[in-house]
């Protein structure tokens, strides 16, 4: 670790003017949010109470949690042929795997709406067998599934670039089976990168709004979710209950935080 | 390694399976949504992308991620220089409250903005007072595209920041170079394609937002309307072959900026070498 | 605990890394693999343990043909030169792995490594992780990790380059008392030619890919096959001479050499420590540097004719060096030299 300076003369105006930008672009609003929180305070309480929001929380959370597991098994399983397979079409394979990062959600949404929705690609066969997926919790889960693809595998692929393969034969010449260097010794290394990878895959899961908004259409007590009610409840001007779920969302993201600034140690 | 051939095989068997998830949950979709842009024609498209509307949509959203970029590349690499360099009280903190908008939900920001800068809050009131309104105006959008894509410009510096051996600066100073000689010919040049890359993702992030803006923007046809929440109306008016062509310009806006910050990044880390 | 080893060859794309390689190593020998890195070394011992698939050839371990197994199938025990220790497991974990992989029982699993921690002077330390032990201890542990299911054969790849210097002669002389008190027949890779002849009972040279020579360090140092081999191991000076009368003549002195053609150019090696020189004002070379280095005295001359550097080495004390300092002249005399044909020059 290289020493750390203090900074003296004009470096002090720099720290200054970098002080006042992150105050005023996130502690200040913060500060504002949580205050006009605490003045309408039984308000909120009443509104985040209701069946609604309770609702709401809730799907948010069951999506968030099924986008862990899925992820933590895909993740592992996507970086290890990315890492450690050489194929053809492995650079499209990805570029795939990156493409959720770049797409606006709205994008996501409406291409989820274009495959399942009213004259979607996928509507007759569905139809056929009664399923519904549009405005329906499936619609919500899967496109919470796509925006969060990304983040668990590219965790552990960087765990799992630098580790290399060097346990892994040693494992081998101790005379351990294929699965039982995995469960082992890879997975085990692999710990750490699951868990920023779950951290960021939480995150990005329940506060994601423009892709569920447009293919799951935020209906109370069906398919909203805890941000598409903060929406309807803005456009309602009913502000107790959106400012109050929005504190809520920002505790969990501070929470969230927290986990990966002590990994990050 | 040594695969034998139960090896090949489970690594086909995974290969298999990672192809089948990520084409199925990604690549179908986007097909789709890009087939459904250019079906009804090339005429359909251009119709649908030179609507007045969209056109005002597209000209808001480059121009306000362009002066987001800018700013936050100079806010980026100055964080990035205290976080690095210096020794200040509550630096980790300050680490931490860099990650923040990485953790707090797009909408979420959109609604901070609002709770300080909203018409009914004193602070609003006397903004729009004096003539510049922030909620639900371009200032607005331009402090939402900074809260979000803060982290990027910081984290893009940073590890380069890290590499730097800062007794090439205090070479520049013992061959008698002033300080902003020093600055503008040996620091920043080596830290320009961290920079670039981070202003470039600054971009493509800041085009493609969506949650803040719907909730900041005030969405007025023509004058607060960012591409992707025109993209949103031009859905719920029932016209998704139009949604989707405004989508494709973005989704090349997008495709073209990822390959070039991609690249750029890799620049930066090469200089570290 | 035999292993034979026939025409092994392996290719890295276009590379041959591995070319025509065969040797037998009889129970209970401790062997080297030595030549410069890149070499073959590593990639032959790897193939050995089956981390790498040869292209051809074979691998035969006490009689049984092994190449075709996978190398958890082979039990032979391989020490990595990064240790590659598990690092989420203990010490002690670390070193039962391949015993409870095996489905051994966890009170015999637990003996194993008491005893193994015994004999590796690791007493104590079972619990540590392996992030907090020294260099030296890493390295002991993963050898005891390789020993622990009492593998056939023990292959060690550079066991000691990761540690510093003098650790390293500590766990050199360890070793070889380690392989006599466990009747371990071993096989380690080396770039170090001390290293080589310190503990070996017989060392192999690969360069290229291709084994030089196999002998005793004695031999290898008396008998070089080649003029690699020559060059490789010791401190020489590679001069440029021509053959008459059966002696090698470079710049006016004479060396014994045989089996050559009479007026062949040769390149003649000389180790540093089979020259003489004295004093001698009608001497042939004219010297340039004297140094002391620890107990012996390296002396660097120009030999005229030649127009060529050439130095020996001598015991501090020794009589040779009688009024010999920079500038003066003196006789040269070569005791022992060794001569190959020069490449591509006519004879």
């Amino acid at each position: 670790m290289r020493s750390r300076r203090r900074p003296t003369g004009p470096a002090r105006v720099v720290f200054a003017a970098v002080i006042a930008w992150l105050a005023l672009l996130l502690v200040v609003p913060l500060g504002a949010l949580a205050l006009s929180v605490a003045g309408s305070f039984s308000a909120v309480v009443a509104a985040l109470t209701s069946a609604e929001a309770l609702h709401a929380i809730g799907l948010s959370v069951g999506v968030a949690a099924a986008c862990i597991v899925a992820n933590g098994i895909f993740g592992v399983a996507g970086a290890l042929v990315l890492v450690r397979q050489r194929f053809v079409g492995r650079r499209l394979l990805d570029a795939l795997v990156e493409l959720p990062l770049a797409l606006s959600p709205v994008m996501t949404g409406l291409a989820f709406l274009l495959v399942f929705g009213r004259n979607g690609l996928l509507h007759p066969a569905l139809d056929a067998v009664g399923l519904q997926v549009a405005f329906a919790w499936p619609a919500v889960l899967l496109a919470t599934l796509f925006v969060t693809l990304p983040f668990t595998l590219r965790e552990v692929a960087l765990v799992l670039e630098e580790l290399g393969d060097s346990e892994e034969q040693a494992a081998a010449t101790l005379g351990a089976t294929g699965w039982q260097t995995f469960w082992r010794v890879t997975l085990p290394n692999l710990r750490s990168g699951l868990v920023v990878g779950t951290t960021l895959t939480s995150a990005r899961a329940l506060g994601e709004f423009g892709a569920v908004l447009v293919v799951g259409g935020g209906i109370a007590n069906r398919t909203q979710t805890a941000t598409t009610f903060i929406h309807s409840a803005i456009e309602e001007r009913q502000e107790p209950a959106a400012y109050g779920m929005a504190l809520l969302l920002a505790a969990v993201a501070v929470a969230l935080l927290f986990v990966l600034q002590r990994d990050r140690e | 390694m040594n695969h034998g051939p139960s090896g090949r095989a489970g690594a086909l068997a995974l290969r298999g399976g990672v192809t089948a998830w990520v084409t199925a949950l990604v690549a179908v979709p986007v097909l789709v949504l890009a087939w459904r842009g250019i079906a009804d024609g090339p005429a359909a498209f251009w119709a649908a992308i030179s609507d007045p509307a969209a056109v005002d949509a597209l000209w808001l959203s480059g121009w306000t991620a362009a002066v987001a970029s800018v700013l936050n590349a100079i806010a980026g690499t100055a964080l990035a220089w205290v976080l690095v360099r210096w020794d200040v009280p509550g630096r980790r903190a300050i680490g931490a409250l860099v990650d923040l908008p990485l953790a707090i939900p797009t909408l979420v920001a959109g609604v901070l903005i609002i709770a300080l800068f909203g018409p009914q809050t004193p602070i609003g009131h006397w903004l729009v007072g004096i003539g510049i309104p922030v909620a639900f105006a371009k200032p607005g959008i331009v402090l939402a595209l900074l809260f979000v894509t803060l982290p990027f410009g910081v984290r893009a510096v940073e590890p380069v920041l890290e590499e730097l051996d800062p007794a090439e600066e205090e070479a520049s100073y013992t061959l008698g170079a002033t300080p902003f000689y020093t600055l503008t010919r040996v620091l920043l040049p080596p830290l320009f394609p961290a920079i670039a890359a981070g202003a470039v993702q600054t971009f493509a992030r800041s085009v493609a937002e969506f949650g803040s803006l719907a909730a900041v923007s005030g969405n007025i046809p023509h004058r607060t309307l960012v591409a992707p929440v025109y993209v949103l109306g031009e859905v719920e008016a029932g016209n998704p072959s139009g949604a989707a062509a405004v989508s494709l310009v973005l989704l090349a806006i997008a495709l073209t900026l990822q390959p070039l910050g991609a690249a750029l990044a890799r620049r930066a880390g090469a200089r570290r070498a | 605990m035999g292993i034979r080893v026939d025409h092994l060859v392996k290719n890295f794309g276009a590379t041959r890394v591995v070319n025509d390689v065969s040797f037998e190593v009889r129970p209970g020998e401790l062997v080297a693999l030595l030549g410069p890195s890149g070499g073959g070394k590593s990639t032959v011992l790897r193939m050995i343990a089956g981390l790498e698939t040869a292209d051809s050839g074979e691998v035969w371990l006490d009689g049984e043909r092994v190449d075709h197994l996978h190398a958890r199938e082979r039990q032979v025990g391989f020490v990595f030169q990064h240790y590659a220790l598990f690092r989420h497991m203990t010490v002690g974990e670390n070193i039962a792995f391949g015993l409870s992989v095996r489905g051994v029982a966890a009170s015999e699993q637990q003996a194993r490594v008491t005893e193994l921690l015994e004999v590796m002077g690791l007493r104590g330390l079972g619990d540590r992780m392996p992030s907090q032990l020294s260099g030296g201890q890493r390295q002991r542990v993963a050898l005891a990790r390789a020993l622990a299911p009492r593998p056939r054969l023990l292959l060690l790849d550079e066991p000691f380059g990761a540690v510093d210097a003098k650790v390293r002669e500590e766990l050199r002389r360890w070793l070889r008392k380690l392989h006599d008190e466990v009747h371990t027949t071993s096989i380690f890779v080396t770039h170090d030619q001390d290293e080589a002849f310190a503990i070996a009972d017989r060392v192999l040279i690969i360069s290229q890919g291709r084994l030089e020579q196999s002998g005793s360090p004695v031999e290898i140092l008396d008998q070089p096959a080649t003029e690699f081999v020559a060059r490789f191991v010791g401190d020489v000076n590679v001069l440029t001479g021509v053959v008459r009368d059966g002696r090698a003549w470079v710049g006016g002195v004479g060396a014994e050499v045989q089996g050559l053609a009479e007026g062949a150019t040769v390149n003649v090696v000389v180790r540093a420590y089979d020259l003489k020189f004295w004093r001698d004002d009608e001497g042939p070379a004219t010297v340039r540097r004297v140094m002391t280095i620890g107990d012996r005295v390296r002396v660097e001359a120009w030999l005229d004719r030649a127009a060529a550097p050439i130095f020996a080495q001598f015991p501090r004390r020794s009589s040779l060096l009688h009024g010999v300092e920079a500038g003066c002249r003196i006789a040269v005399e070569i005791t022992q030299a060794r001569a190959w044909p020069t490449p591509g020059a006519a004879e």
